[in-house]
């Protein structure tokens, strides 16, 4: 990767992951009623690198594969393909290695299914202290516990209550300080503040960029939503049925978005800055993951889509005639130059009416 | 209030009657939507926003109830009619869209049946001229193909799809008005979108007003004529979308307003407001937003602001008194 040809280890690297499920109807059913084996590929050829003390945004639309990378990269699913490197070593299932997989730790959407509601937050917070090093409880812990709650910004006292009397944005907190018990270098976040209110994200998106000044963190920062993914990310990935389309540092991706995809998202997002403008709106919706159009998956909906489209499966490539470090993109058009110069954000290419699809209808507002 | 009004309400309360005590959850709002007006309703969970469109349609789940306040359609008071009287004008004269469009169809049934039981319920139709009818809603509402899709239930369906029935059932009975509770929220972006500029459309070419009840500032921003911003039950601010959100008067909005990520502006952190939103148990005396306000004095803990003229906007805060007297 061009970001990395100084020649630094990154401190994660995916090459080539994915991830397939066999979602196949029982072996009966197959029999009897002819069905045909069916394998859904959540992530199909995911590659990129995080480097240490980088903030690594992963947006798209449900069902693109974001989750699934998460949960690949902390082990809680096995790679169908690939590798996963961490600090240079593979830690991909057949070779464990306990060591990095203590280095990294999760951050769950729903703060309400991810903490006990039987334990005492200061259990849940020392869980991951006690677990690495046997069941030693005492004054060590205590203290360390007491360290993590007042980092996040709850109280000592907090310790000795249940999850159930704190609010989401509160809960979120004891998730970060659970996470952050065993001094990891690494966070996997999945959405952490979806299910939190407007001013509890703020809260909860000011204290992880004060985390991450303060400990050196590296995160992998998962959301649905570009807005909080622009405000915390240095670079993001866009990605679209379980491929990634762009990968770029952020003020470059969103102020000269290149994927027709990425281009769409960005039109689409409703934004305080856009009161009364008039907006286009975008046809199409996310193709069922398991008949993936064929060639670039996003062809259907793309403006720009010709024959290699519909043939070809786009690589990712650096963006032709950018300065290094301009980021890349899977697409087609953009490598041969159909598509108008990079459009500024706002300035929508989606003007032209795809009559005969399913929606359509491309409003002006 | 305004004479020329489709929606007033006036001195909306609801409350919540339990063991300890009564709790309020809408305390004295006051709102107004004229015809073709999309008004936005916002605030964070908790707000009361919820449960003041759910008070206009009549259907404020008991124990819960209308404890004062009056809810005028076209000036005909309509939160007193008696649980039948008001079915009718629930569908009729008031459409609704809520969150999740799978709860809001019958799995069981398709979506024709569905359209044509709206449209006969509430049109003196012959069963093929609502049949006719259904299809052209389907149409309009951006579903191709309606023939087919007629007989299709909720299931064939994607969320987007699904969202878009639910408008065309909320339209069957070209309803004067539509209170539309967090209508994109279980949706993408890219169909959020989609959705928006339908309900827009379809807006402007009936007349037909909104109250349109979301969290996200974004989908006001983009959507609404005017915007309500709602703190623990009450009206904090109202005023025209791009007032409210540009030039806010009251530090909730304000502190709101910056607290929002956005992609237009470069921001080191984010405005924080600290704390939350207080519990139905415990709402502060005085102005409810006291205890976070970093502008609170004495007034502000003793007295609770009604909403006073502030700028462009209405602000129930006594800042707004005191820069005036200043």
């Amino acid at each position: 990767m061009s970001d990395f040809a100084a020649g630094a280890t990154p401190l994660v690297e995916l090459i080539d992951v994915a991830r397939h499920f066999d979602v196949s109807p029982p072996w009966l059913n197959r029999v009897l009623e002819r069905k045909p084996r069916a394998l859904l590929k959540a992530v199909d050829g995911v590659s990129f690198a995080i480097a240490k003390g980088e903030t690594l945004g992963l947006v798209g639309e449900s069902g693109c594969g974001k989750s699934t990378v998460a949960r690949l990269i902390v082990g809680l699913y096995r790679p169908t393909r690939g590798e996963i490197r961490y600090a240079g070593r593979r830690i991909d299932a057949n070779t464990a290695n306990p060591a990095a997989r203590r280095n990294m730790q999760m951050i769950f959407q729903d703060p309400y299914a991810s903490l006990n509601p039987r334990w005492r937050v200061v259990d849940i917070v020392a869980e991951p202290l006690r677990a690495g090093r046997g069941d030693e409880r005492g004054p060590a812990i205590e203290a360390r516990v007491a360290s993590l709650l007042e980092q996040v910004g709850l109280a000592r006292a907090d310790g000795s209550k249940f999850p159930h009397q704190f609010s989401g944005g509160q809960r979120q907190r004891i998730s970060i300080a659970r996470a952050l018990a065993g001094n990891p270098a690494f966070l996997v976040c999945d959405e952490p503040t979806s299910a939190l209110d407007v001013s509890v994200q703020a809260q909860v998106l000011n204290l992880m960029r004060r985390l991450q000044r303060e400990l050196d963190l590296t995160y992998l920062f998962i959301s649905h939503n570009l807005a909080v993914v622009h405000h915390i990310a240095n670079r993001v990935g866009v990605m679209y049925l379980g491929r990634i389309v762009e990968l770029a540092p952020t003020q470059r991706l969103f102020a000269r978005p290149q994927h027709p995809y990425t281009r769409m998202l960005l039109d689409a997002v409703p934004d305080l800055a856009h009161t009364g403008k008039p907006r286009t709106a975008v046809a199409g919706e996310v193709p069922n993951p398991l008949e993936p159009p064929s060639g670039c998956t996003f062809h259907p909906r793309c403006p720009y889509a010709a024959e290699r489209c519909r043939r070809e499966v786009p690589l990712l490539k650096p963006v032709p005639h950018a300065p290094l470090g301009a980021g890349e993109v899977a697409c087609h058009a953009v490598e041969e130059g159909r598509i108008p110069a990079a459009a500024k954000t706002g300035d929508s290419i989606w003007r032209r009416p795809q009559t005969g699809s399913e929606s359509g209808r491309v409003d002006r507002l | 209030m305004t004479g020329g009004a489709l929606l007033a309400v006036e001195g909306l309360r609801v409350e919540f009657p339990t063991r300890q005590g009564t709790l309020v959850a809408v305390d004295g709002v006051s709102l107004t939507i004229a015809p073709g007006e999309v008004l936005g309703v916002v605030g964070e969970s908790g707000a009361g926003k919820s449960l003041t469109g759910a008070a206009v349609i009549g259907l404020i789940d008991p124990p819960g109830r209308i404890g004062a306040g009056e809810v005028r359609l076209d000036g005909r008071r309509i939160d007193n009619l008696p649980p039948e009287a008001l079915r009718r004008i629930r569908g009729r004269e008031i459409g609704a869209v809520f969150q999740d469009p799978l709860t809001s169809l019958n799995p069981l049934y398709t979506i024709g049946r569905q359209l044509v039981e709206t449209i006969t319920t509430h049109l003196d139709l012959t069963p093929a001229a609502a049949r006719a009818r259904a299809l052209e809603l389907l149409g309009e509402v951006g579903i191709t193909a309606p023939k087919r899709r007629f007989n299709h239930y909720p299931h064939q369906f994607s969320g987007g799809m699904r969202q878009r029935v639910v408008i065309a059932l909320a339209l069957a009975a070209k309803p004067k008005l539509i209170i539309a509770d967090e209508p994109t929220t279980a949706l993408d972006v890219s169909i959020q979108a989609q959705i928006i500029s339908l309900l827009k459309g379809l807006c402007r070419d009936h007349g037909t007003a909104v109250m349109l009840i979301t969290h996200d500032m974004g989908v006001i921003a983009e959507t609404a004529d005017r915007v309500a911003v709602m703190y623990a039950g009450r009206i904090v601010e109202v005023g025209p979308v791009a007032d409210v959100i540009h030039r806010p008067q009251h530090p909730y909005t304000r502190g709101l307003m910056g607290s929002i990520p956005t992609i237009a502006a470069e921001r080191e952190a984010l405005e924080q407001i600290d704390g939350t939103m207080p519990r139905l148990t415990a709402i502060p005396g005085g102005c409810a937003f006291h205890p976070r306000c970093p502008h609170a004095f004495d007034r502000c803990r003793r007295d609770r602001p009604e909403l006073m003229a502030a700028g462009a906007t209405r602000a129930a805060c006594w800042l707004v008194l005191r820069q005036a007297a200043a």
